[in-house]
């Protein structure tokens, strides 16, 4: 810094005495913002236990090696569909004869992942995309939006099965699929949000400032646009989980025999009239995690909203 | 308790007050604490007065408007005291009286016209919805109504500016139709809650003018709330003083104004800048800040910023003492020599 | 940072009010404006773009160092966004700037270092502070932009909320909503403040406050001036603060100056007939001298489409034919007071100007 600093050359106590502000305030450390988002969370009940269910999930699938009573893979054909209840299979028992218990703990990992996967990686491309097309604005806008536009023209499920088919069947294609139908969406929200705080009259106090705009961003903008679109994004896993396991009940995603809850409806759908409770597990399994992420988004959202 | 100021007040004979304030407390549930927005506030105002409701932000003078109306959020606050206007009580109508009491009593005027206009109906067409509910009559009725109120509030070409959208008319002329929808069901009692805070000065001014041809030429009542003191003393014959969810001085605008009595409302008055100040003089500010109204100052809210305090000033909000004809402060000094 | 301020500053110290900065000498206005113009395309329907709105069509003016000019007119008159063309939050589609003799955009001085002279304090105190940051780090951000450590940036942050009256320990971690609103302006005045500024611009930044506290905020701007050697450009609505405020008044309309000369003298005796009726439109606390009649009838006219000639002649109750014509030019009428009207010129063609000298 080569300006001196005429500010401090002046005597601190001189100069006419502007009464210091002695406001009653409580000398309490303020939480911050995510101190108080967090606050308000844990006081939505609805939101909480369904963070729980989500908790309990993502547990047993981490600990599926330790929990599950048997072997997922390994199957007795003279044990077929079992029905839930059983006493040796609690849960009932596969079309080969394979623990449901223990295949629904270890799809859990699968399933998981590929719903969590693809939205964090269409987060941080859809957030830096959608943040520069917003903060840029201009041509640069129109360049990179108009190009998003072309990817709305498809519904998002025919997007992830045509890209899927071109790709090949697996794990990683999926994936990939996957966060190709996200980017654009969570590039759209973080573009509108971007423009709306760009526009606030801190940032416009933080340009003229002088700042780089990469310090305007980091600063001023990135911490009110992630907000929502980290919301907007959470939402997005139970679409994502949803999505993978048509994948997989197509055939487009994971492979038999490795146990994925998308894939164990799609095999045991013919089964369906011999044992429905079991054929509908897996289904149960995908409806209670994509409804939890959904609630936990929605509590999330309405906590983030702070009025003044 | 009040017995002074009303009958200072209470005009001789049958002339009944048409608002009757008494004790008016509001507060505010919800919060971690609940918040003492308005702490007892008496006031009369006999039909086709205007009164001016003089007070900061976090004052109560807003809150004391809204229930008059009974606009305040029922499952969040409690609302204390007495409210009669018009011979009805006003905190125990029901539902239907409400509706009926709402417009056909009392209207209200805001800031923000946004708040009474629909933006997707045509003004001309809202005006009549609320004749046609109100009095029962026909629609064709009800646009005559409408056009006969925006001649009322001098809106030019009224007949062309029925048809308009809200957002297709200047901010006086929004605030011309507000009024005109506030006036559509011959209500009594017109509340204004700072309708023209945010116009500016020019158009401001034919608002107030406005405001008052309408109180002389309809006998209409006015409780008009605002933060500045020009415009109270434009609108109102009788100003009155909040603070801290209190009203600490009553009385004619040109008393209250000329001769206050109350620390507080000198306070204010000398804070401001009249085209008399002296240049480069540093402006009298009163020290420190409103009220927390969660944790309200056991006496005279002002005691905490008051240059004039004394320990009695903590025993119980003071009363009332009358320091002229009409005019009265709640503060214990008054009297001594000041 | 960019060097261009380095030769002139190295001897002198910063003492005696004589700023390093400082170029031209006093004489030397600090700001001078020339031909300022800037057009909005409006939003237009399905095909293409809408009317022209002409929000500052024509404007020149100076700022001499130290002085406050008060800016008043009403919505729509241009102030506020010939504030923003100052501060360069819009370009100017024409017009020069010049900073204590500098072209803005030449090679003497480029916008990073003309924006550490100039900065603005915006009216909306909440909205002009980042609900993210605490106060501290709010103020601490221009000088760390700039290449200050961090420690340091922030050590200047509490220096400066010392000196707008707001006790660093005690507010320094606090956010956006949990201050008053008063308090939030001093934290916006503190970061207005934080890059050494020598041209403070005010965009109403005390109309959103309650009286009492708007008292305090201009005893600390009347104090910061003074500590500081600023000098202000104070936009108000409020005729009677920027009169107690400034030296110097600008009034505008619809994107041009009206009238502008000393304080005293225009709200004393206006020259502008639009100048008489914004002065006779504030109300007056004095109960016996209510008004019975509007100055001025209507709303301000929208700067879509001036009216031809002098603009203001809609709403004029001396309008003459010649009003309707000529558009009047900004003359001289008294020492360094200036307005834009054919009644304060000699021989305009307007009934009520005064007669040209019997020489002529």
């Amino acid at each position: 810094m080569t300006a001196p600093t005429t500010l401090a050359s002046v005597d601190p106590a001189g100069g006419a005495a502007t009464a210091i502000e002695t406001a009653e305030l409580p000398i309490q450390g303020s939480r911050g913002y995510w101190g108080s988002v967090l606050r308000r969370l844990s006081r939505d009940p609805v939101a909480m236990a369904a963070a729980l269910v989500i908790l309990c999930i993502v547990l047993a699938a981490i600990f599926a090696p330790l929990i599950a009573p048997m072997d997922p893979f390994k199957g007795a054909m003279a044990r077929r569909l079992r029905h839930v209840g059983d006493a040796t299979y609690w849960l009932g028992s596969d079309e080969l004869g394979r623990d449901m218990l223990s295949r629904l703990l270890y799809a859990g990992r699968l399933s998981l992942f590929m719903g969590v996967l693809p939205v964090v990686i269409a987060f941080f491309i859809g957030s830096g995309l959608g943040i520069v097309a917003g903060y840029a604005g201009g041509w640069v806008n129109t360049l990179i939006m108009r190009i998003i536009d072309v990817f709305f023209a498809f519904p998002s499920v025919l997007l992830a099965i045509a890209l899927s088919g071109a790709l090949g069947a697996g794990i990683l294609n999926s994936i990939v699929s996957l966060t190709v139908v996200f980017v654009p969406q969570i590039t759209r929200v973080a573009e509108s949000v971007t423009v709306q705080i760009r526009n606030r009259d801190y940032v416009e106090a933080a340009r003229v400032s002088g700042a780089h705009p990469f310090a305007v961003v980091r600063v001023q903008v990135l911490g009110n646009v992630l907000g929502p679109v980290f919301v907007y994004a959470t939402s997005l896993i139970s679409v994502s989980m949803i999505l993978a396991s048509g994948l997989s009940f197509l055939g487009l995603g994971v492979k038999p025999p490795e146990p994925e809850w998308g894939l164990m409806l799609n095999t045991l759908r013919t089964a369906i009239y011999v044992n429905p409770w079991v054929a509908a597990l897996p289904g149960v399994m995908i409806f209670m995690t994509s409804i939890s992420f959904n609630l936990v988004s929605d509590g999330l959202r309405s906590a983030m909203e702070v009025r003044q | 308790m009040n017995a002074p100021l009303r009958k200072a007040e209470a005009a001789p004979g049958l002339d009944e007050a048409l608002v009757e304030v008494r004790n008016l407390t509001v507060d505010f549930l919800g919060g971690r604490k609940p918040v003492r927005a308005v702490g007892g506030v008496d006031f009369d105002l006999r039909a086709g007065d205007a009164l001016a409701l003089l007070g900061e932000s976090g004052s109560g003078k807003s809150v004391t408007l809204r229930a008059l109306m009974r606009l305040l959020p029922e499952a969040r606050t409690r609302i204390g005291g007495q409210l009669r206007v018009d011979g009805h009580d006003v905190l125990g109508l029901g539902r239907r009286a409400l509706a009926a009491y709402r417009g056909g009593t009392v209207a209200m005027i805001f800031q923000d016209p946004g708040l009474a206009l629909d933006p997707v109906y045509r003004i001309g067409d809202q005006i009549a919805e609320a004749v046609v509910r109100h009095e029962g009559v026909s629609h064709a009725k009800g646009r005559a109504r409408a056009l006969e109120l925006f001649e009322r509030v001098h809106i030019p070409s009224p007949a062309r500016r029925l048809d308009a959208f809200p957002h297709e008319m200047s901010g006086g002329m929004r605030q011309r139709a507000m009024i005109a929808l506030a006036l559509a069901c011959r209500p009594k009692l017109l509340l204004a809650d700072e309708p023209t805070t945010a116009l500016d000065a020019t158009v401001q001014i034919q608002i107030l003018l406005l405001l008052r041809e309408l109180q002389r030429d309809l006998g209409l009542a006015v409780i008009f709330v605002t933060h500045d003191v020009g415009v109270a003393v434009q609108v109102a014959d009788r100003v009155a003083v909040m603070y801290g969810g209190h009203l600490v001085e009553v009385g004619s605008s040109g008393e209250v104004i000329g001769a206050p009595a109350h620390p507080y409302t000198r306070g204010l008055l000398a804070s401001r800048i009249t085209p008399e100040s002296p240049k480069g003089i540093r402006l009298a500010t009163i020290p420190g800040s409103p009220p927390d109204l969660s944790d309200p100052p056991p006496g005279c809210p002002f005691e905490p910023r008051c240059a004039l305090a004394i320990p009695g000033c903590r025993d119980g909000l003071p009363t009332r003492v009358p320091v002229a004809p009409g005019h009265a402060a709640r503060c214990i000094r008054i009297g001594e020599a000041a | 940072m960019s060097g261009t301020a380095e030769p002139t500053r190295g001897a002198a110290p910063p003492a005696g009010g004589t700023d390093p900065r400082d170029r031209g000498g006093p004489a030397q206005p600090l700001l001078a404006v020339d031909g300022l113009v800037k057009h909005f395309a409006s939003k237009g329907g399905l095909f293409g773009k809408g009317p022209v709105v002409r929000a500052v069509d024509g404007v020149d003016f100076a700022i001499a160092k130290g002085e406050t000019l008060g800016v008043v007119g009403e919505s729509g008159c241009g102030k506020s966004t010939t504030a923003r063309l100052l501060m360069q939050i819009n370009r100017p589609d024409r017009g020069d700037i010049v900073f204590d003799g500098e072209l803005l955009g030449s090679r003497a001085l480029d916008l990073k270092s003309y924006r550490r002279q100039v900065q603005m304090v915006f009216q909306d105190s909440y909205a002009s502070l980042n609900p993210r940051l605490t106060v501290e780090e709010s103020v601490a951000f221009g000088p760390r932009a700039h290449g200050l450590s961090g420690s340091a940036a922030l050590a200047r942050a509490h220096d400066l909320l010392r000196r707008v009256g707001l006790e660093p320990r005690r507010f320094g971690g606090r956010y956006p909503h949990e201050i008053s609103g008063g308090q939030r302006q001093r934290v916006n005045i503190a970061r207005a403040l934080a890059l050494e500024p020598r041209l403070l611009i005010l965009d109403e930044a005390v109309s959103a406050l309650d009286k009492s506290v708007e008292a305090q905020v201009l005893n600390l701007l009347a104090d910061l001036k003074r500590e500081f050697g600023l000098t202000y450009m104070f936009i108000s609505h409020d005729l009677n603060v920027v009169r107690f405020m400034s030296d110097r008044v600008m009034v505008m309309y619809l994107g041009r100056i009206a009238e502008i000369g000393p304080a005293d003298a225009i709200l004393a005796a206006p020259r502008h007939p639009y100048t008489a009726a914004l002065l006779a439109s504030q109300p007056s606390t004095d109960p016996d001298a209510r008004l019975d009649e509007a100055p001025l009838t209507g709303d301000p006219p929208n700067p879509i489409n001036p009216p031809p000639g002098c603009r203001f002649h809609t709403r004029c109750r001396f309008a003459a034919e010649v009003c309707r014509t000529r558009e009047p030019a900004l003359d001289p009428v008294a020492p360094a007071h200036f307005a834009a009207c054919h009644m304060a010129v000699p021989g305009s063609g307007h009934p009520d100007a005064p007669q040209l000298p019997m020489a002529a």
